[in-house]
This record gives C-alpha cells, sequence and structure tokens, in this order.
C-alpha cells in the first residue's frame, strides 16, 4: 500500500514543480512546445529512475560524508548515457533542449530526491517513487507548455489546433522567456486557491 | 609593443588559431551576455538562487559576488580539462562529469581557502558557496563556452559578464520585492507566484535590449 502511495505522491500532492517548486530552470526553459516537455520530462525521469535505484541499493555502502558527490557521479552518469543516446537517436530533440540535457545534473528535484528519499528508503519504494514524481514533472512541463505552445504558436503537439488566422497574429509574448514566468505565476497562483478551497471544506 | 597588441598576444591562445582577439567581438560577447541573453531573464538559468536569495539586497549582492568568483574559476578549471585533457585524449563524452566535478571540489576548495586566509570575505560569502554547486548557471556557463568552441580570453570575459549578469538581474529583483512587501497582494499571489510575475515584467524589460549588439 505504501509503495502505491510513493508512487501517486509526486503527482499532486507533493508535484515536484506545482507544490514544492523544485527544478525550474529546465521546467522554464523548455516548455515552448508540447514535443520539448515530453522530451525532457522522459530525459528527467529516466535519469531520476536510475539514480533512485542506485543510491538506494548502495545507501548502506556510500559513507554519508562523501554522499553527495557520490549522487553527483551517479546523476552525471545517467545524463551522459541520456545526452548520447538522444544525440544519436532523436537529433532533433537534442538541438532544441540543447545545454539542458547536460544540465539535468544539477536539477534540484534529482539530487532532492537522492538525498531526501532514495538515502534512507529501500530499492523499490525509491523507484515508485522516482516514477511518480518524473511523472510529476513531466505532467507539470507538459500543462506549462500547452498554454505557451497554444497561445504563442496555435498549435498543439504540431498540430494547428486554433486555425491559420490566430498562426499570422499569435500571443507571441507567451512563447518568449516572460510569457513562460507569467503563465507559471497564474498557475502558482491557481493551485494556491485550490489549495485554500481544499482547506476551507475540510 | 602597444597595450592592444599585449592584450590580443595574452588572449588569443593557440587552438583558437584564426579567431585571434578582437575588440568587437568581445564587446559583443559582454553586451550579449549581461543584457540580451541575460542568464537568468532569458536563458533560464540560476532560477532556483535567483528566488530564494533575491530576499534581501545585502543576500543578492553576497551570492552575486560568490557568484562572478566561483563562475570565472570554473570556467578557467573546465577550460582547462576540455582542452588540455579530455581533447587529446577522446574522451570528450565524460565532459558533463569531469565539469560537474570540477565545479563541486573548486567550491570546496575555495571555501577552505578563503576560511584560511581571508576570514572577512568568508564570513560575507560563507553561506553561499556550498549553494552555488547547484547552480546552473555555473556549469551553464562551463558548457556554452565549449559549445561556442570560445578561446580562454573569450570564455573567461563570457563567465565574468555572465555572472554579471546574473547579478544585476540578481539585485533588480532584491529592489523590487523589498517594495513588494508593502504592497497589497491579492492572498492567492503572495510569495513565489508574484515574484514570477515580476520577473516576467523584468524579463519584458530585457527583451527590449534584443538587437542590441547583434
Amino acid at each position: 500500500m505504501s509503495l502505491l502511495k510513493d508512487l501517486t505522491k509526486g503527482i499532486y500532492r507533493e508535484n515536484p514543480v506545482f507544490r514544492l517548486v523544485l527544478g525550474m530552470c529546465p521546467f522554464l526553459a523548455v516548455t515552448t512546445s508540447v514535443e520539448n516537455a515530453l522530451g525532457m520530462g522522459a530525459a528527467a525521469t529516466f535519469v531520476l529512475i536510475c539514480s533512485n535505484f542506485l543510491v538506494s541499493l548502495f545507501r548502506n555502502i556510500i559513507p554519508s560524508k562523501v554522499r553527495i558527490p557520490c549522487y553527483i557521479v551517479i546523476i552525471a552518469t545517467f545524463v551522459t548515457l541520456v545526452d548520447m543516446v538522444m544525440n544519436a537517436y532523436l537529433p532533433d530533440l537534442h538541438r532544441s533542449l540543447g545545454i539542458f540535457i547536460p544540465l539535468i545534473v544539477v536539477n534540484c528535484i534529482i539530487l532532492g530526491r537522492a538525498e531526501g528519499f532514495a538515502n534512507r528508503n529501500p530499492v523499490l519504494n525509491s523507484v515508485a517513487d522516482a516514477i511518480g514524481m518524473g511523472i510529476g514533472f513531466t505532467m507539470a512541463m507538459v500543462v506549462l507548455a500547452s498554454f505557451r505552445e497554444l497561445l504563442g504558436n496555435g498549435t498543439l503537439l504540431n498540430i494547428n489546433v486554433l486555425g491559420a488566422a490566430y498562426q499570422n497574429q499569435p500571443l507571441l509574448i507567451a512563447i518568449l522567456a516572460p510569457g513562460a514566468f507569467i503563465l507559471l505565476s497564474f498557475i502558482l497562483g491557481f493551485f494556491n486557491i485550490l489549495e485554500k478551497r481544499k482547506g476551507g471544506r475540510q | 609593443m602597444n597595450s592592444t597588441v599585449l592584450l590580443s598576444a595574452l588572449l588569443a591562445t593557440p587552438d583558437s588559431g584564426s579567431q585571434g582577439f578582437d575588440l568587437g567581438k568581445m564587446m559583443a560577447i559582454i553586451i550579449a551576455s549581461i543584457f540580451v541573453n541575460n542568464f537568468v531573464l532569458a536563458r533560464f538559468l540560476g532560477i532556483c538562487p535567483f528566488l530564494g536569495v533575491s530576499k534581501e539586497l545585502d543576500s543578492a549582492v553576497g551570492m552575486g559576488a560568490a557568484v562572478i568568483f566561483v563562475m570565472t574559476l570554473a570556467t578557467l578549471g573546465s577550460w582547462a580539462a576540455y582542452n588540455l585533457l579530455l581533447v587529446p585524449m577522446g574522451l570528450t563524452y565524460l565532459s558533463t562529469i569531469a565539469f560537474i566535478l570540477i565545479i563541486a571540489s573548486l567550491v570546496q576548495l575555495v571555501e577552505m581557502i578563503l576560511q584560511k586566509f581571508s576570514p572577512a570575505l568568508y564570513s560575507a560569502l560563507g553561506i553561499f558557496l556550498p549553494l552555488i554547486t547547484t547552480n546552473c548557471a555555473i556549469l551553464g556557463v562551463a558548457v556554452l563556452n565549449i559549445d561556442e568552441k570560445y578561446s580562454l580570453g573569450y570564455s573567461l570575459i563570457n563567465a565574468i559578464a555572465a555572472g554579471i549578469g546574473f547579478t544585476l538581474a540578481l539585485i533588480l529583483m532584491a529592489g523590487l520585492r523589498q517594495r513588494l512587501e508593502l504592497a497589497d497582494v491579492p492572498p492567492a499571489m503572495k510569495g513565489k507566484p508574484v515574484a514570477f510575475l515580476v520577473a516576467g515584467i523584468m524579463s519584458i524589460a530585457f527583451l527590449g535590449f534584443a538587437g542590441l549588439g547583434g
């Protein structure tokens, strides 16, 4: 039962982006299209699962004094793997994610889960936690990316939704840097209202 | 020998070849890194410290100074490791691992040296140094310099300019957030949401720099 709880808590209750406000850099940078968001989500989830698995497996062997460098090396290894695989099989996606692939290494969510969860929980629970957090991170990115792509380009997953007339004069700012900050601020505000409603009812 | 020639001899490294050193390009890099491609507001690097340390002006200045300092050293270290070690040995695919290890050990080293030789500076920067290892702007600038194939001189200039850009955004944000304390913000938007909104508006202002030094 607790396994299921570990899996689902990352999706809403402890959503890494909307509730804990972690991993902001890739979150804001790659959400210019849903395709990029899915690619980044998949890459980060893979690294998260692998690093949580290894950290949890070795949690009794790694001396606590040098644990952070150990985690960083584990994470960096998997990031390098993702980088090379993506460069070989999905070169277009690799190019559009660019510098944010190597930067998965310093994504606070991954180090945070290694230090905060995998460090003191059994392997199965850690993997469940990683899958949940990965899904939560990906979902959050897809939500913001949908808004930005729809408003800024009139498309969703490169399919035209709002018609050619809109595409001639889209709300370009949504896809530029300011759009990410402003839309995220409204989404966070919306979650705060949601939380207050829920608290009021209890 | 006049100073420009001396400077260019100093800044052009053997492998930069025909690139040489030119003042125009240097200015373009500086303006681009501080304003047009501001690390925080246009490239989304270093958002965590940007939000975390921008509540007070003093700590913003301290964090900014620490970032400029470590960024410059990290660029020096990563450039040397990449061009003198990884490229000759054909191990460039290890660059991510190498860079993060260099940055982490550099931060540790700087912390130890400062503690020993400059306690005043250490107590001023002290608490910010450990945070810097996970600041993606530092790794970001190291990776960007390699991607752009900058020579050592350009890399260092880019690193310093990027650090100044980061500090500028951080200080502006800290000033605005001190004002925000007094403002009447809707309860749902208090804290992080309104901080992001302010960052968005600042980012619009920085869009105005596009086209400068292009």
